[in-house]
């Protein structure tokens, strides 16, 4: 019986082109988090603003410089979700509580 | 169940015969530390986040000029880092060992150059009375040093093995001994520790910017 142990092949995908307009995209949303520090903007809005933008960030470089994008969809479910469920559960637990806090008198 | 019938099933993807994921084992393996570190700085980074938002007085020391300027300028090189090392992996599969080579030895500078420039903002930093335990701004938040140096500190542990690992990576793919799946799997390291950073740069310094 034959069992096949040994992979094929495979090359990751994507051109100098490619890989140089993601990099271009990093820089301008990197930029743009810089202006809103320089404006000053108010702290809560700017931790909002600030998560989301190093998502995308963190999306790209996952996607296109690791490849992600051009693997088989498997391995991002192994990866991806799994990673995502853990960030969330401590979210829950931290953040209610931290909220809590505000509201008790201050010694 | 017949011969035929059992490689069959041994086939599909999901049954052992062939590789659910098509990735090397080393590959798989890189992927499952990343998640497992990625965890490790997501609770660092949270239970930054719950500090700084819920600490009214929370110190914001840095200035744009030199701090951020300087924090961006490392950000750049840490992204133009990871270009060239993309850089690195296809030419390393399409048999360019020279340009691979070349182009590592570039991601090496550029994290090597990080490292000594952060290496001089502790040292501003610590002169100006900041450490892991206390800081002289709001000695009531003596959190903000152990946060600022315990994040950055591990990332750059990080990025020091990172230029490590780089090193002997390039050294192996030019003698021949390593191949371009062992350059791919050191540039997944080597694009997570600069993701790290996407949530470092802004959390920890661009919230940390003096008001006035």
């Amino acid at each position: 019986m034959h069992v096949s142990t040994e992979l094929e092949p495979h090359h990751p995908v994507g051109s100098t082109k490619l890989f140089s307009i993601v990099w271009m995209w990093l820089l301008l949303l990197t930029g743009f988090e810089i202006f809103l520090a320089y404006e000053r903007v108010e702290v809560h809005i700017m931790i909002t603003i600030l998560v989301g933008l190093s998502l995308i960030k963190s999306a790209l470089i996952m996607a296109y410089f690791m490849h992600l994008r051009f693997e088989k969809l498997g391995l991002f479910l192994i990866v991806v979700p799994a990673m995502v469920f853990c960030i969330c559960m401590m979210m829950i637990m931290f953040f209610p509580d931290s909220l809590r806090l505000t509201h008790l008198p201050r010694l | 169940m017949s011969v035929a019938e059992m490689e069959g099933v041994l086939e599909t993807p999901w049954s052992g015969g062939k590789s659910p994921f098509a990735v090397n084992s080393k590959k798989l393996g890189m992927w499952l530390f990343i998640m497992s570190d990625s965890l490790t700085f997501s609770a660092l980074l949270i239970s930054y986040a719950y500090v700084r938002l819920f600490t009214p007085d929370w110190p914001r020391p840095f200035e744009i000029w030199p701090a951020i300027a300087k924090s961006s300028f490392m950000t750049l090189v840490l992204l133009s880092s990871s270009l060239t090392m993309v850089l690195a992996v296809a030419a390393a599969y399409r048999g360019q060992v020279k340009r691979a080579v070349w182009l590592l030895i570039a991601t090496i500078a550029c994290g090597l150059a990080f490292v000594v420039i952060h290496a001089t903002e502790w040292v501003t930093l610590i002169h100006e009375g900041i450490t892991p335990w206390s800081n002289p701004i709001n000695p009531a938040v003596p959190l903000f040093g152990g946060a600022f140096f315990g994040l950055t500190g591990l990332h750059m542990l990080h990025v020091t093995l990172g230029v490590v690992y780089l090193g002997v990576i390039c050294w192996g793919f030019n003698k021949g001994k390593w191949t371009a799946e062992h350059v791919e799997v050191s540039g997944l390291y080597w694009h997570f520790v600069d993701l790290v950073w996407m949530f470092i740069f802004p959390m920890l310094y661009l919230l940390s910017v003096n008001p006035k």
